[in-house]
């Protein structure tokens, strides 16, 4: 039964998917991939896999949409169309995906428990976490202890990101900026003639923001951790900006703590690891950060979540600013 | 008494996906955007409710039920808004309602 | 079970039909945004490939519940490499849109086949 409504879902995917191509008008285009992630997070979510679909609810269907708008904003917002090698590029991409579906009649059936990738090391994780570790969420052990140098690559990739698109963007910043304290642009004054979506989106945005922090502390329980709560407290903050204006935003959380947030939450990551030297183990061994092992693996991974959470959070607020407070040309 | 409570939940789900047809149905066919809008904006309340209470029945007396109530509180505040902010915006950008039908594509 | 294994089959083949929308998106249009969201719609798709190989038979998301003995639960790897992989993907295309901006200030134009008119121009 389960199995038809994925197929449902799916179908409802492709059919998105080829709207998004076919589609001339950018800016539906961009709404059509909000859809497609919030139909992304459902398909993850039948295929039993809570955290990532969380994620891509938050991450995809949240933040994507907002920087796209962004962008589309400051470009153009419908697309000329190309009427030069449309059908060899048609033949290549229904070759490819032939040989891919005649490929996957060799892949083991779907929720096989015999197939080869459940049959190395994922069962040595789901037995040694209650022991070594201790907390009831496998995925947030393996992703902070287990495999902690990969979630440290990627702070930092996310942290390079940030830098990257605040060096593109930030050029022309002086000439944007009001003398007097005036309002300049519309961007500036938010939505001030529309008092309903201004009240309630203040009502909302405590819930929000307290929403993300219990998703970043109840990552060990539940499904959460600190992508999601990161962004969950960042789409709160960019409502804020959105409703009651960039100036007024910028006000509220200033760029220099951005910028703290962002490089303390990395330096976090970082610090927890060299502790770990300090106190006597190996890089990114929180074994040894108290005298239980099981509670040093615990306060290591409640320390690195945290340092996840806000670096992540930072990030993506200093990129909406960066798109937000952009003249158009 | 399970039972009604099953039979109960299921008339309610089933009432809550005709008024989200019927909403879609509505976006799509209807002449000109204040017509859609408010068809679209059916799904943001009547369907939800119904849905949400149909599972909450299902769920019974347990913390699930508080959640989906927490849910159902958030989406009747933000659905309502959201429609309404998109009308305004609409309304304040030019576009008059009444003509009987307008240019809209179907992208 | 014929039709079990089908539908099973239904995942990876709406996996390879979304990738190749993505691709054909990437190498056929010209506008630069549109190709980004081609790039995005790829990315998701092979995030789909991995989570559908993650789901076992009768199993749940891969929280041990206590007091329950013989729960089987789904593989948490593939999980693990996809949550990364979201968040590396909203960041390289967040760059990717920054730098789309800056083309138009430079060019004019976000269109692939009128910068590179531009470029042979100048």
């Amino acid at each position: 039964m389960v199995i038809l409504f994925a197929v449902f879902l799916l179908t409802l995917l492709v059919l998105t998917a080829v709207a998004i191509v076919r589609t001339e008008n950018l800016f539906v285009a961009v709404m059509l991939t909000g859809i497609f992630s919030l139909l992304m997070a459902a398909n993850f979510f039948v295929l039993d896999a809570a955290d990532v679909a969380l994620t891509e609810a938050a991450i995809g269907a949240g933040i994507t949409t907002v920087l796209f708008l962004g962008a589309l904003a400051l470009t153009a917002e419908h697309e000329k169309s190309v009427s030069s090698g449309r059908w060899l590029s048609m033949g290549v991409v229904i070759v490819t995906t032939l040989v891919l579906i005649y490929a996957t009649f060799d892949k083991p059936r779907l929720g096989d428990p015999q197939a080869p990738v459940h049959l190395h090391v994922a069962p040595w994780y789901l037995e040694q976490t209650p022991e070594i570790i201790g907390i009831p969420n496998v995925v947030t052990a393996v992703l902070g202890s287990f495999r902690g140098y990969d979630t440290l690559g990627e702070v930092f990739v996310v942290f390079t990101a940030c830098i990257g698109v605040l060096f593109i963007l930030s050029g022309r910043r002086g000439r944007h900026l009001p003398s007097n304290g005036m309002a300049s642009s519309s961007t500036d004054q938010g939505l001030r003639h529309h008092l309903i979506p201004r009240v309630v989106g203040r009502l909302l945005i405590p819930f929000i923001v307290l929403f993300g922090f219990y998703v970043q502390f109840h990552g060990e329980y539940g499904p959460g951790g600190g992508f999601q709560a990161g962004a969950i407290v960042a789409a709160g903050i960019i409502l804020y900006a959105l409703l009651e204006g960039e100036t007024q935003a910028l006000k509220a959380v200033p760029r220099p703590a951005l910028m703290g947030m962002i490089i303390g939450g990395a330096m976090l990551y970082g610090a927890v690891g060299i502790a770990g030297i300090a106190l006597g183990g190996n890089f990114l061994d929180y074994s040894v950060l108290a005298d239980n092992p099981v509670t040093g693996q615990q306060i290591g991974i409640l320390l690195i979540e945290l340092g996840v959470g806000i670096a992540v959070c930072g990030a993506l607020l200093s990129i909406f600013h960066a798109f937000a407070a952009r003249e158009p040309s | 008494m399970d039972s009604a409570i099953d039979v109960l939940s299921w008339i309610l789900l089933a009432l809550g996906g005709g008024f989200v047809f019927v909403g879609g149905l509505g976006a799509l066919r209807l002449p000109n955007f204040y017509t859609r809008m408010h068809a679209a904006s059916l799904t943001d309340s009547m369907a939800s409710i119904l849905i949400l209470v149909g599972i909450m029945l299902q769920a019974g007396w347990s913390l699930a039920a508080i959640k989906l109530l927490a849910i159902l509180a958030f989406l009747l505040l933000t659905g309502p808004t959201a429609s309404y902010a998109l009308a305004n915006s609409a309304l304040l950008s030019g576009l008059k309602p009444g003509n009987s039908a307008d240019e809209s594509t179907e992208n | 079970m014929e039709l079990m294994e089908l539908l099973g089959l239904y995942n990876y083949w709406a996996f390879a039909v979304v990738l190749m929308t993505g691709l054909y998106a990437v190498i056929t249009k010209g506008n630069l945004i549109k190709k980004l969201l081609g790039l995005s719609i790829f990315q998701s798709a092979v995030f789909l490939l991995y989570i559908t190989m993650d789901k076992v038979d009768g199993g749940t998301a891969p929280i041990i519940q206590e007091g329950v003995p013989d729960q089987i639960y789904s593989n948490p790897l593939p999980q693990v490499l996809i949550l990364t992989a979201i968040v590396v993907g909203i960041s390289t295309t967040a760059l990717g849109l920054a730098i789309v901006v800056r083309i138009k200030e430079s060019y004019g134009t976000i269109e692939e086949h009128e910068i590179q008119i531009l470029d042979r121009d100048s």
